[in-house]
Formats: C-alpha cells, structure tokens, sequence
C-alpha cells in the first residue's frame, strides 16, 4: 500500500512538473518593471490556473542581448523602443510590439537631503549616478540633460555631468546607491522610488522630460505561444494597466 | 610501483570535463581572432579601461606584497590567542561572493559608512573612486598571496634562521639572506595568483566603486558594459584578459618546474 502511495506521488510530481512546465510563459521584463510585472504575474497566474509566468528582469539592454544571443524568453518588455528595435530588426518577434506605459525622470535622494532642486545638481562635490548609457534609464537621462542645456546651459550640464560619479548596470542598482547611503543623487524613474524607504524624489521639470515608452513583444520561437500571447493580453487589459498605474506608470504616451 | 591506471581509460572519462574546461575559452579566441578586433583595441573605452585596470592592480599588488609579507611572516612564525580566529577572518573574503564583499566595502567606505561617514566629515571620498577600486581588489586578492607566503614560510625551519643568528648575523638579515631566497617560488605564485584575482575583479568593484569609464569602470567592468554596445570591444578586452591570464600561468609553470 505504501509503495502504491509512493508511486503515485511520484507520477503526480512528474505529472505536475510536466504540466507546470508546458505552461509556463518566461518573461524578460526591464528592471523598472520589477514591481509591478511581479503583481501582474501573480493576477495572470490566479486568473489563468495552470500557468506558471517566470520572470527575468533586468537592464532592456542585458535582455535584447540576451535575446539576441538565443534566450529562451516568451516575451520581451522593453523600457525603450531602442532596445526593442535590435529584437524585431533581427526578426525575433512573434508580432508588432504593443506600448502598454510610461513613465517620468525623476531625482532621488536620502530623506535627509538638503537637496530640493533640480538645479542643486550642479552643486560642486554631489555624488550623482546615472543608469549606463546603453540602459534605457540611462539613455533617457542622457536625453533629458541635453534638453537641460537648452533651458539651463551648457554650463550647468557640464557641472551636472562632472558630479557623475557611477553609470550603473541598470536603474534599480543605480536606485539602490541612493538608498545605501552611498551617492547623493540618482536619476531613475518615478516608479523606482515607490517602494524605496529613506529617499524621496525631486521632480524634474516637465519641460525636460524625456518621452518614455514601455513596448512588449511576443517572441518567435516561443515554446508557448498562446501562453505568451494571453500574457501580452493579460498585460493590454484595463486589469493589467489598472495594475500598472498602481505602481506609478503612466498610461502609453 | 610504476602501476597506473591505464591513460585511455582516464581520458576517456575526464575528456568531458576538460573539454568544458577548454571549449570555453577556445571559443572566446576563434570569435575574437578577427582583423575588426584590431581596430576595437584603440577604441577609447578599451584604453581607458586596460590603462585603469593595469595601474590599480599594480597598486593593489604593491600593497599586497608591502603589507602581506609581515602578515604572512606573522601567521608564520608565531602563536597567540585567537590565531585561529583571526586565520578564518583573514581567509574569509576569498569565500565570500564578491557581491558580498563589495557591499561590505561599501558600507564601511561609502558616504554613509562606518569609516566613510567620518572621513567625508574631513572631506575624503573613497566610495566611487580609482581607490575604491584598488580596496575591492586588495580585499578579495591579497588574502591568496597571503596563503601562499604563509605556506611558504611555514615550510623553511626557523632553526635556518636560528643558526644564521648564531652565526653573528642580525635577525634581519637572517631573515632577508635566508629565509626570503627560499621563499622566492611560493612569492611568484602568490603574486600571480593576486595579480590575475585582481585583474579580473568584478562583482566587489561595481558596488562599491561603480562603473565610469576612465576613473573606476576596470577591463572587466567594461566587457560587461560593451556586450550591450560593442561586442567587438567586449572580445577584445575579453582576449586580452584570457591571453595575459595564459601566459602568466605558463610563466609560472616554467619558473616553479626549474625548482
């Protein structure tokens, strides 16, 4: 009887892990997006029973690369269409990508900061970081600074640039040197100081905002294409953006 | 007792292994042997980043040998309470992930850290700085040198030294023309092991000194942050990593095997 028991534990497990494994729909997401694809996977996999979602985030850049070298990933959600741009120029995508949010620069500091301005950046002797150039955070920082000389100077940006002291290999580590204690400033997204404690944001005028967009792509080649397109559905719904605009993104521009 | 085990079978059960061993790196150089690659060496990025990572890892070698010779001599020579402790403590950065150790750098050196909170006081930063760079790899090399200078120590008789001293010889100069000349393969591997940790130091480096080209992004950092941009830069500095760390292990092989 027990040996009966232990054999069918064991073809249920094997069963299960079968079944699991067929449904489950791999999705490289931006950093930024950490938070809330963590919620929206949850809701897909209690709205859909079976599914399984197994999320790989990082910097856009590190997973187009990725992707491109051959990772197994269902779907790609970007945090720039640049990014997005070297899968489907290579053909990778199962469909057109979608933009399903937005999202704002902003300046986080320690909540003991006495910087309130976005132009205290320039303050001699800041420690600022910024994402890497290629990381889509870091190109949109790259971005809203040159705008920044046409308001502010090039005066003003060279000194905000001399106070970079890092260029981080995405915007949650670059987030993350804040909330250490160990740099003065970051740039990085609203989202990303939503769930951080001990830092708050200083806005950056609207007039430099970059416009950003988030586009998500099916892949090809994808062992689960239907699995990866009701995601992409799942992410499209009023649900799925409701969920986002929870987390401070901001509807598709 | 010449009977060994016979090489065909050995071969034939450890040819996977070594071929994981050796594919790797053989496949790095097949795709980085390529003319294109010559061009990508005196890309801006690839020379700020050799001349960075050469500069700190000689800097962080010179202090290795400076402080870690008395260390190890030390360890070596003398037995006092919590010796044991202090051995662990010393070896522990080899074990620990080098994530771990940067973090833990960077609380200690970071604007708010234990040391650094005082020293930014009186305006010193170390934190994203080439010396932050040169403390990661100090913290995650130096302890190999160590280990090997203590060995190496541990294995000439102090008797040699005792005798030298009989002899009329100053205990200083027991130590320099007795002990040290013995001492000269175990100070050659140590150095090469520290040197080749150092040089490829990664996970420490970008917490705690971050990554900026020219003042704290070293060959290793830069790989990782021209596979997204650049990979003709990123194979070029990848086999310039692999081809130095080769011909430094042969070198070594050579100069121990003339023992």
């Amino acid at each position: 009887m027990t040996r009966f028991l232990r054999w069918a534990q064991t073809t249920l497990l094997a069963a299960t892990l079968a079944f699991a494994t067929a449904q489950t729909v791999t999705v490289f997401a931006a950093s930024s997006l950490t938070d809330a694809f963590t919620a929206l996977a949850h809701g897909f996999e209690a709205a859909n029973p079976g599914a399984r979602v197994a999320l790989d985030f990082a910097a856009s850049s590190t997973l187009a690369t990725q992707i491109l070298q051959g990772a197994p990933a269902d779907v790609f959600a970007s945090a720039n269409l640049l990014q997005m741009q070297r899968v489907t120029q290579a053909g990778l995508e199962a469909g057109p990508p979608s933009t399903f949010a937005g999202n704002r620069l902003v300046v986080v500091v320690p909540s003991d900061s006495d910087l309130l301005t976005f132009e205290q950046l320039a303050r001699p002797g800041l420690l600022l970081v910024l994402a890497a150039p290629q990381v889509p955070a870091g190109h949109y920082a790259d971005e809203m600074l040159a705008a920044a000389a046409g308001v502010y100077g090039a005066a003003f940006v060279a000194k905000v640039r001399r106070n970079v002291v890092s260029r981080e290999p995405n915007v949650r580590q670059t987030a993350a040197k804040v909330a250490l204690g160990a740099a003065d400033a970051a740039i990085v997204y609203a989202t990303d100081a939503h769930g951080l404690s001990n830092v708050r944001t200083v806005a950056i005028p609207a007039s430099l905002q970059p416009t950003i967009r988030y586009p998500l792509v099916t892949l090809r080649g994808s062992a689960h294409p239907a699995a990866a397109r009701a995601f992409r559905a799942y992410v499209l719904s009023s649900v799925g953006l409701a969920a986002l605009a929870g987390y401070g993104f901001t509807p598709p521009p | 007792m010449r009977a060994r085990l016979s090489p065909g079978l050995l071969v034939g059960t450890g040819l996977v292994l070594m071929l994981l061993l050796v594919l790797p790196t053989l496949a790095l150089l097949a795709r980085a042997a390529r003319p294109a690659l010559g061009s990508a060496l005196f890309d801006p990025t690839v020379t700020a980043a050799l001349r960075l990572s050469l500069t700190t890892t000689a800097v962080s070698l010179l202090a290795t040998v400076a402080f870690g010779t008395p260390v190890a001599y030390l360890l070596a020579r003398y037995a006092f309470r919590g010796k044991v402790l202090l051995e662990a403590l010393l070896d522990l950065p080899l074990v620990l992930p080098p994530v771990v150790a940067g973090l833990a750098l960077l609380l200690l050196v970071g604007r708010r850290g234990l040391l650094g909170a005082p020293l930014a006081a009186i305006g010193v930063h170390v934190a994203f700085t080439s010396t932050a760079v040169v403390l990661a790899q100090l913290f995650v090399a130096s302890p190999l040198y160590i280990r090997s200078m203590k060995a190496a120590f541990l294995s000439t008789p102090w008797s040699l030294e005792a005798a030298a001293v009989t002899l009329h010889a100053t205990r200083w100069r027991a130590f320099r023309r007795v002990t040290l000349p013995l001492t000269v393969p175990a100070f050659v591997e140590g150095c090469v092991l520290t040197w080749t940790r150092a040089l490829g130091e990664f996970g420490a480096t970008i917490v705690v000194a971050g990554s900026l080209a020219g003042r704290t992004q070293t060959l290793p950092l830069a790989i990782y942050a021209e596979l997204e941009r650049n990979l003709d830069a990123a194979l070029a500095m990848g086999a310039i990593l692999t081809l130095t760390a080769f011909a430094l292990l042969l070198l070594f092989r050579r100069l121990t095997r003339a023992d």
